[in-house]
């Protein structure tokens, strides 16, 4: 049997809050307390709020696995990392690590602004671990990847952000640890620059057979570099299985989605439509897609019994519930399908680049054209589509943009 | 081996092999700090220099001249740098090593490391600016025309003995302020009030023969005695059951500020 790399066993962690008007952690407090307490041993109530950030979170990683790790803000993932980073203690529970560790919770962490950047290089290394001999073997590589050799004896608070934030990543991901956790750290730099250290985490991941904790709001990203996630809420683990499944899950609570990211529908009196999933124009199933990639809604239907002609309709929605399009099976075959008399498998082809990133959910039915509805299936699925180097990503908030994104002629001439 | 993370389980021996395998990490933080802080040079070497100077001279000038106190038979300067230098340094690492892990908040939320190093490695710093400093000594005995006995050679013994006194207060001060930031105001007021209390401006002989056991609780007492005698021992004496009792006194803060150190290592994370 193979020993995991990481196991975690109900590991728990509590945060106690005080309250502001009643005691407090500071000084005076500590004082007033030990003041009052002196005199009436007993009846000392503090007002103190218990806070679980984590609940008998439990699992295990193999030795090159990489395992994402998703949930909204102040689901626990951050906690999580900085008890298996050694930052924080556990309350309980317990923790058995084979291997370095080395923690990405931040790129840049202990940068000193008046440090040159070759200075840098070799401080920020010896606080991510590595050893003298280690950075002067690695500096050319590093410096290489960073692209910041005309700069590397200017104090780094000249440096510009970008090339601030391209060596300080460049750092981090020279590092070998036996296990490599890394928080949010892809979201810097310009776009060119998220391409190379997704590239890296990749090569990182892939090829060096490193085990890596993962943690990121980018579905997309993590179900390309993990093949497993994990799902954080409230600080208990809600879904561990294959990263289609989890993400599906974490777009769609009420996802039921299988461990092959398709989604069967419980059996019912007549069933016409069965499954759903959704797939890149490579055939593989995904819960993400980059938004500048075309993807594919698929279903499988049976036949109960003989029906013609039939209409096929997907309808996809917003998040919010807002109808987006919908599509008929007539439009792209120019009328509706003579006879259903037998089980078959259809999929709707959807552009890149046309809906904006968001989540959005997939209705399907079938029916008669303008008629009787034989099956009708509300929110069969849950995709997100990722952001990925759009035209309005540097926008940064999409508030007002639009829903879809399609790309126009525009012509201008001299008045 | 596995590493196992338990509650409670940084403690034992674990620790201090950690903190042997962080030790480059701890010269690496220190020698960020030393230069940084001669970064700009002329202005970082010239504070190094005008304050103990400027101490020497206003110390000088009010309890030698003016109050005319007794100087043993020493140039009055000469009892003030030799009780300033030593004085200078204890303050200057418990100002450093007190501030150091507040200062660090951004390091320790964000990466593992035995914390010990941090307060450990604001040492070097200070312990570099004395090395500085020395030169006004230097000066000073040349003026003077004073060469030191052999007894020289035990000065490293009083230095040794300031720095473990200031690194332990150093730790609890560091450690009390990441939950009690009262201390970044505290600490100030005790080192003003500590040069009262020390030797700094005058000799020891003035101190009745009966206080003397109290007197010496206060370790830079016997560390500013022993600085002294050991640079002018052909004049001077030193009070080594004074000694004694400081030096009983510097371990206590050494071992009880490792101690509470340790204890609340675990939280500053969580805290700071």
């Amino acid at each position: 049997m193979i020993t995991p790399a990481l196991r975690v066993e109900n590991l728990s962690k509590r945060y106690l809050i005080w309250h502001e008007h009643q005691s407090g952690p500071g000084l005076r407090h500590a004082l007033n307390d030990a003041f009052t307490g002196f005199f009436k041993r007993r009846g000392r109530r503090r007002n103190v709020e218990e806070f679980w950030a984590l609940r008998n979170v439990s699992f295990e990683v193999l030795p090159g696995e990489v395992i994402g790790v998703i949930g909204r803000n102040g689901a626990g993932k951050s906690t999580l990392l900085k008890i298996l980073s050694r930052i924080t203690e556990p309350t309980s529970g317990r923790v058995t690590i084979q291997g370095r560790v080395a923690s990405l919770l931040e790129v840049g962490t202990g940068f000193h602004p008046e440090l040159t950047g070759r200075e840098n290089i070799f401080l920020n290394g010896a606080i991510l671990g590595m050893s003298r001999l280690e950075i002067k073997a690695k500096f050319d590589e590093i410096v290489a990847f960073a692209e910041v050799e005309r700069f590397l004896d200017t104090p780094v608070k000249r440096f510009s952000s970008g090339m601030y934030v391209r060596l300080a990543f460049a750092v981090a991901a020279h590092l070998e640890p036996d296990i490599l956790i890394v928080d949010e750290v892809l979201a810097v730099g310009d776009t060119q620059f998220q391409k190379k250290c997704l590239g890296k985490m990749e090569e990182v991941s892939q090829n060096q057979g490193r085990t890596v904790l993962f943690v990121s709001h980018n579905m997309g990203v993590i179900q390309n570099l993990c093949p497993r996630a994990i799902l954080l809420e409230h600080g208990e683990v809600i879904c561990d299985a294959a990263s289609t499944v989890v993400v599906a899950r974490y777009l769609d609570p009420e996802s039921k989605a299988g461990a092959d990211g398709v989604v069967r529908r419980e059996n019912r009196a007549e069933n016409w439509l069965e499954t759903a999933w959704l797939e890149t124009a490579h055939g593989i199933t995904v819960g993400a897609i980059s938004c500048r990639e075309p993807f594919r809604v698929c279903f499988s239907t049976a036949a109960p019994r003989e029906v013609g002609p039939v209409e096929f309709s997907l309808r996809i929605n917003t998040r919010a519930g807002q109808p987006v399009f919908t599509s008929l099976y007539s439009q792209s075959a120019g009328m509706p399908l003579d006879r259903l008399d037998h089980p078959s498998l259809f999929a709707v082809h959807i552009p890149g680049s046309f809906l904006m990133p968001g989540v959005y959910s997939a209705d399907l039915a079938l029916h008669e054209p303008v008629g009787a509805i034989y099956d009708r299936w509300h929110a069969a699925l849950s995709f997100e589509i990722a952001e990925d180097n759009s035209a309005f990503a540097r926008y940064g908030s999409y508030h007002e943009i639009g829903v879809v994104m399609p790309t126009l002629q525009w012509s201008t001439q001299k008045k | 081996m596995p590493l196992i993370l338990e509650a409670g389980q940084s403690a034992g021996l674990q620790y201090w092999r950690d903190l042997w395998r962080f030790r480059e990490l701890f010269l690496f933080l220190a020698w960020r700090d030393v230069i940084v802080r001669y970064k700009q040079t002329f202005v970082g070497l010239a504070w190094a220099f005008l304050q103990p100077a400027l101490t020497i001279v206003i110390f000088s000038v009010v309890f030698g001249m003016l109050a005319k106190m007794p100087g043993g038979g020493l140039p009055y300067p000469l009892l003030v740098a030799a009780g300033a230098m030593p004085w200078q340094l204890f303050a200057n690492i418990l100002t450093t090593t007190g501030n150091s892990l507040v200062s660090n908040a951004g390091l320790i939320s964000k990466i593992y490391f035995p914390r010990m190093i941090i307060p450990g490695s604001a040492v070097v710093v200070s312990f570099v600016d004395f090395l500085v400093q020395t030169v006004i000594l230097v000066l000073l005995l040349l003026f003077y025309r004073i060469l030191p006995d052999l007894q020289v050679l035990l000065l490293p013994l009083f230095l040794f003995v300031a720095v473990i006194f200031a690194f332990g207060c150093g730790l609890w001060v560091s450690a009390l302020m990441v939950r009690y930031r009262d201390f970044r105001v505290i600490l100030p007021f005790l080192i003003q009030f500590g040069v009262y209390v020390s030797p700094v401006g005058w000799s020891s002989d003035l101190v009745p023969e009966h206080l003397r056991p109290f007197y010496y609780i206060n370790p830079m007492a016997g560390v500013i005695d022993g600085f002294r005698w050991a640079l002018f021992g052909n004049v001077l004496t030193i009070n080594w059951t004074g000694f004694l009792i400081s030096l009983t006194v510097v371990c206590g803060i050494l071992f009880s500020g490792i101690w509470y150190f340790r204890r609340t290592e675990r939280t500053f994370a969580d805290v700071i």
